[in-house]
């Protein structure tokens, strides 16, 4: 790729900075508060201040805690605050606020609450980030009824699934992939006020051996060995459901009646994943179809270490994919 | 800190126009709290009631004094100990009592029950059955009140246990370093659940902890009405007028067990002493007297008014009783908002 063409792609912190200035353009009610934001550290948040003002762009102090709670109660009267905590295991310092207030205001309240919030929060796995930096948590708030949760693997997706996240009544979860921040997440730079609704999957690829549903980097990942199988003679569907909850079930469930296989690729911790959920749904509503074993590919459970020598083995890779897929055909 | 002393007469705000009024209104709020509660008990023994109930019995006067120092269009969060919180800030009783039933016609469809009452049309964000968790509610309730200039105030609502949660202190943080308008305001009944507020508090008074995020604290008796209503009164002006977040503490008495009925194994406090606060320290009997005494009322007027108000708590405990139980599929409901914006 020439660096003219590369310039014409869109990152995923282009696409970020791109959906809230629109949003915030578009609706005075939009607030951004997060870590660092005055400074862009992270980087998706090049000319907010001056745009928006200091109080629509507020730094927050370090509480996790409290800046959710203070997000629930700033959506409850009236504000649709976004929330950058930078770093995904940073929620953990939140919990009970997501759950206890973002999540369960609307219903406990008989429907008198609607709490517009969206958080984001980056998955910094794969770098050397280790223990307290690396964890990809999605799969723990998908068990949390209230939230939804999207996850997109690429720029264009992220710009519009943003969009969308932040103009929707409910709380959103937003994890990014930092493994897609370089190359592998551009895209073509889309069209002004380009919109991804929620809850519907992109299918990547076309194929009718197996379905290959990939989960951020997974997506990417399931891109990869797809290409590696087909000069094998196995044609792989690839499905990036983009949106985890509300999940496009009919998306996937067609297609695996279509090709009777299925290898979920979600850079989860193995155990409750979201690919477990995905297994276990398809299990259940596409039985007679199945051909072969469910198979997931996703990170061990294990802790994630600092040591180059012992971190990539753990993730989800391209010859996991393939193995995988080789495995649905018994 | 400041604490009351024993006034010889209505003090000069309560003189003024308006002011006879207020005090009245001050006794007729504390009478629904009071009389709702008590319905409560008798719903309970009779196995009416599906749950068990945190009685504000012994703080009427502060949950009181605190809510009408703000109006109905401003915010207010609260704990399990949830009843008065939304009557003391005007909230229908009867939508309250048929939600403590489970009923479709309660505030929160059936949904909440006794520790999660809210009533959006008076302001009252929620109560929390998570000991600290609405903290942060009120104060992000009180940054939407800045941001839109609207001129809003938020009440906060805890107890001395939530004076232990983080979240209290990152909220109060927060709204110093960003002068939002908000009150937190301590219900200090000396007791969480069954440990002291003196073991389990690193200061005597909560109102200290003010001092460490830069915003006025003041302790007030929580059994004198009128003391807390002037205290709260100052905050929300502060509040208003952009100065930014205040603490007040209003020292008080559960009269009750934590949770109605609840029996504890090892007793923890003396209940003879528990006995004498309803002769010497009950904040209506106490502000009963005084409102005689200074000439504002007769005992036959405020008789009328408890008998007005024992009618309204009847007819509310009539109105859950009849109305029916939400349907099965009212448990889906609500999960999320269908329609966006």
């Amino acid at each position: 790729m020439t660096t003219a063409t590369r310039a014409k792609q869109l990152g995923f912190l282009q696409a970020i900075n791109r959906a809230q200035t629109e949003e915030m353009t578009r609706d005075e009610r939009v607030i951004l508060m997060g870590q660092d934001l005055r400074a862009n550290v992270f980087g998706a948040a090049a000319g907010a201040l001056e745009k928006f003002g200091p109080s629509r762009i507020r730094d927050l102090p370090l509480a996790e805690a409290g800046s959710i709670g203070v997000a629930a109660g700033a959506a409850m009267a009236g504000l649709r605050p976004i929330i950058d905590l930078t770093v995904a295991s940073f929620v953990f310092g939140a919990m009970d606020q997501f759950v206890s207030q973002l999540a369960k205001a609307r219903y406990m309240f008989g429907g008198q609450a609607t709490l517009p919030v969206v958080v984001r929060a980056a998955l910094y796995y794969h770098g050397g980030t280790a223990g307290h930096h690396a964890d990809r948590p999605y799969p723990m708030f998908m068990n949390v009824p209230g939230l939804k949760i999207i996850l997109p693997s690429t720029a264009p997706d992220l710009l519009g699934l943003l969009k969308s996240a932040i103009r929707d009544d409910n709380p959103v979860l937003c994890f990014e992939d930092a493994n897609l921040w370089g190359r592998k997440g551009r895209g073509p730079i889309p069209d002004a006020d380009h919109i991804v609704p929620l809850g519907q999957a992109a299918v990547r690829r076309t194929g009718t051996d197996v379905t290959i549903v990939g989960i951020g980097l997974g997506a990417f990942l399931a891109e990869q060995a797809a290409a590696e199988l087909a000069a094998d003679g196995i044609s792989a569907e690839v499905i990036d459901p983009r949106t985890l909850v509300p999940m496009d079930w009919p998306t996937i469930f067609e297609s695996v009646t279509r090709t009777g296989r299925l290898v979920v690729v979600d850079p989860a911790n193995r155990t409750c994943s979201a690919a477990s959920e995905i297994a276990a749904r398809v299990a259940e509503d596409c039985f007679d179809a199945l051909r072969g074993p469910l198979v997931r590919v996703t990170t061990d459970d294990t802790h994630v270490p600092f040591s180059p020598a012992l971190e990539k083995q753990i993730y989800p890779s391209k010859d996991k994919v393939v193995a995988a897929v080789r495995r649905t055909f018994v | 800190m400041t604490v009351s002393t024993e006034p010889t007469a209505l003090p000069a705000e309560f003189a003024c126009a308006g002011g006879r009024e207020l005090a009245m209104e001050m006794m007729r709020r504390m009478q629904r709290v009071r009389l709702f509660e008590e319905a409560t008990k008798v719903l309970f023994h009779a196995g009416e009631l599906p749950a068990m109930v945190h009685l504000s019995i012994g703080q009427e006067a502060a949950v009181v004094g605190a809510c009408l120092a703000t109006g109905t269009s401003d915010y207010m969060t609260g704990n399990h100990r949830s009843h008065g919180h939304p009557i003391a800030k005007g909230a229908r009783l009867d939508a309250l009592m048929a939600e403590l039933l489970g009923k479709a016609t309660g505030v929160c469809g059936g949904k909440g029950g006794s520790m999660h009452l809210a009533d959006f049309s008076v302001g009252s964000l929620g109560e929390s059955g998570i000991v600290g968790s609405a903290i942060p509610v009120a104060t992000g309730a009180a940054l939407a009140a800045q941001v839109r200039g609207s001129g809003q105030v938020a009440l906060c609502f805890f107890g001395d246990g939530a004076a232990s949660e983080g979240v209290l202190h990152e909220s109060m943080n927060m709204a110093s370093i960003w002068k939002l308008p908000v009150v937190y305001f301590c219900e200090n009944n000396g007791y969480a659940v069954s440990v002291t507020a003196e073991e389990s508090l690193s200061v005597p008074d909560v109102s200290m902890r003010a001092a460490g995020y830069s915003m006025p604290g003041v302790t007030v008796d929580g059994q004198d009405v009128l003391a807390v209503y002037r205290a709260t009164a100052e905050a929300v002006r502060r509040a208003r007028a952009g100065e930014g977040p205040s603490l007040v503490e209003a020292k008080t008495y559960r009269f009750h067990e934590h949770a109605y009925g609840l029996q504890v194994p090892t007793p923890y406090r003396d209940q003879s002493v528990v006995d004498s606060w309803f002769a010497t320290v009950d904040p209506l009997t106490l502000f009963h007297d005084r409102l005689v005494a200074w000439d504002v009322a007769t005992s036959q007027e405020l008789d009328a008014l408890r008998a007005e108000v024992r009618s309204e708590v009847d007819a509310a405990v009539e109105f859950a009783r009849v109305s029916p139980f939400p349907p099965p599929e009212a448990a889906y409901t609500d999960v999320y908002k269908e329609v966006t914006a």
